[in-house]
């Protein structure tokens, strides 16, 4: 049986009411936009690389409390990591919000990115919880443009 | 059926023990997340009354076979209803003729028919297609399929901001280069009624042809093709308590017969050879192939059920419902209604300061409390309001009063939770 506070948990909620490196860098060397189509939520991305180093972030858009408050959250975990590093965080983090609902996380601890571990019981709302996720990842891997849910 | 005893009009007069009715619809009945379920997306699709998915059962029990093909016995009992559901139709939307009603998989379907017919035989390079702001994507994206191919133009008709559309701007729109006027009669977003008849009358004097897409009109209120003086007339079956994949494009006969056929195959041909072939005549021209028999089969059920209830009865129903549900949204601090037209039928949309639908909606679903989120298909029309989604609550005729507390109590819950 899920619980909503298994979603709308306190770190969740200060995170939507106050994003963190809510901003567009002017001086972006890697950016991209998210959007997931069904509910109209937009994100965009940018990120400022030293070499192999992710030395600031932003992001901006249009969203609902998982969906910002993942992005936020996100741009805190990945500042200052590599790009393969953030990646794989990425990895980790969707195998925590995609594993079968009802089941405990039994995967390494992924420090503050655990508070999203109840997105699992609400199967819907994954999209949510990864489309900044998703945007910084075609951002690295220099796509660009949008990249949707659907 | 069990709720009315008569049928149609000989009940004037009697009440309708509208709990009794709700009992009707089995899927009502069950718990959602520890909760009862209250089904608040009615403009979605509509729940489906026993008598309607007994008819389907009985179908596939006892008449299934294929129409208007088989000497024996059962094709004819099956070729019986089906034809016998039309003339049911006819009745429904007061329709001169059951051959004016095209059985089609829904509005979706019975747009793009007018778009493939109408649109590509009567619309050219330089006409306009004029749609109103409140259009659903499905009477949009036919449209602007058609202008690209043929170098045609939409324009549309604006709203003010309560979501009513703006006739002495249609007025204005209306050129020599309009070939079709393409409206919804109730917008599925805001639950806006479009002064339709108005519009259809002042096209009509302008030699433009009107469509109206009655999706969510048909469910709700009386329809009477005639008196709207539409040209074409469409709507799906399962917003109005029948099952999926079934509804109705109407026009009058000598319309039809100037179309061109749509899609090739079965059941759509008079005779066929390589060389050439002929068509059948209208409606069997336009419903190639073996059609969904059982839907429309069920279609006749829910029908049959709508009738014996009455639509003015469901319209007052429903309308005091809406009020009951709007009462409940406005009554929780930092909520706003969206869409706010004098004329609405069955749609309350909303929006919560701070809160984005979505959240809403899921919250609200732990209560047991069914509401749509996001644009609802019209992103026209949530751009115009300036807003990225809404969340609505649509009602229909077996919903209760004590429903609109609970959707409070559950919007209650929103704001607790957001503490806001």
């Amino acid at each position: 049986m899920s619980d909503l506070s298994d979603l709308y948990g306190e770190v969740i909620l200060d995170h939507y009411k106050r994003p963190r490196n809510f901003k567009l860098l002017p001086d972006a060397t890697h950016k991209a936009a998210g959007a997931n189509p069904l509910c109209g939520d937009h994100i965009q991305v940018t990120l400022k690389l030293d070499g192999d180093k992710i030395a600031d972030i932003g992001f901006m858009g249009n969203g609902c409390a998982i969906s910002r408050a993942a992005a936020s959250v996100m741009t805190q975990e990945i500042l200052g990591k590599s790009r393969s590093e953030a990646e794989g965080l990425f990895r980790k983090y969707r195998a925590m919000v995609t594993r079968e609902a009802g089941k405990p996380y039994e995967g390494e601890d992924l420090g503050k990115l655990a508070v999203f571990s109840g997105v699992a019981e609400f199967p819907v709302r994954v999209k949510c919880a990864t489309l900044a996720w998703h945007a910084m990842e075609a951002a690295l891997r220099g796509s660009g443009g949008t990249v949707s849910t659907e | 059926m069990k709720a009315v005893e008569s049928h149609g009009s000989k009940v004037e007069g009697a009440v309708i023990d509208w709990l009794k009715v709700r009992n009707d619809f089995p899927a009502l009945r069950q718990q959602v997340r520890g909760k009862p379920l209250v089904y608040l997306d009615n403009a979605a699709t509509s729940q489906k009354p026993q008598v309607v998915i007994d008819a389907v059962r009985e179908y596939y029990e006892q008449h299934n076979a294929n129409i208007h093909r088989g000497v024996h016995w059962l094709s004819e009992q099956a070729t019986i209803a089906y034809e016998g559901v039309r003339k049911k139709v006819a009745r429904f939307i007061n329709a001169a003729d059951p051959r004016e009603c095209v059985f089609v998989r829904g509005a979706t379907e019975g747009i793009n028919l007018v778009a493939q017919t109408f649109g590509r035989r009567k619309i050219g390079k330089g006409d306009e297609i004029l749609l109103s702001a409140l259009e659903h994507h499905s009477n949009i994206v036919p449209w602007q399929l058609l202008c690209e191919e043929k170098g045609a133009t939409i324009r549309v008709i604006p709203m003010n901001d309560a979501g009513e559309l703006l006739v002495d701007e249609f007025a204005k729109l209306l050129s020599p280069r309009t070939k079709l006027v393409a409206v919804t009669h109730v917008s599925n977003a805001l639950g806006t009624i479009t002064p339709i008849k108005r519009i259809a009358s002042m096209a009509k004097l302008a030699g433009v042809t009107v469509l109206v897409d009655g999706a969510q009109a048909v469910p709700h209120q009386p329809v009477d093709v005639h008196d709207i003086g539409a040209d074409f007339y469409i709507f799906s079956g399962h917003k109005m308590c029948a099952p999926t994949g079934i509804g109705v494009a109407w026009a009058p006969l000598i319309l039809w017969d100037s179309l061109p056929p749509w899609q090739g195959g079965g059941d759509m041909i008079s005779s066929v050879s390589f060389e050439k072939s002929t068509w059948a005549e209208v409606p069997a021209k336009f419903e190639a192939g073996t059609p969904h028999i059982e839907g429309v089969v069920g279609l006749g059920a829910a029908i049959d059920y709508l009738a014996a209830i009455g639509m003015d009865r469901i319209a007052a129903r429903e309308k005091t419902l809406l009020q009951a549900f709007e009462a409940a949204i406005r009554r929780v601090p930092g909520t706003r209604l969206v869409g706010t037209a004098k004329e609405k039928a069955g749609v309350a949309s909303f929006v919560m300061e701070g809160i984005h639908p979505h959240d809403i909606g899921t919250i609200a679903d732990q209560e047991g409390v069914a509401l749509r989120t996001g644009h609802h298909c019209a992103q026209p029309v949530m751009t115009r309001l300036g807003l990225a989604a809404t969340a609505r609550a649509s009602v229909a005729f077996y919903n209760t009063p004590e429903e609109a507390l609970a959707l409070e109590s559950a919007i209650r819950r929103v704001s607790e939770v957001f503490g806001a």
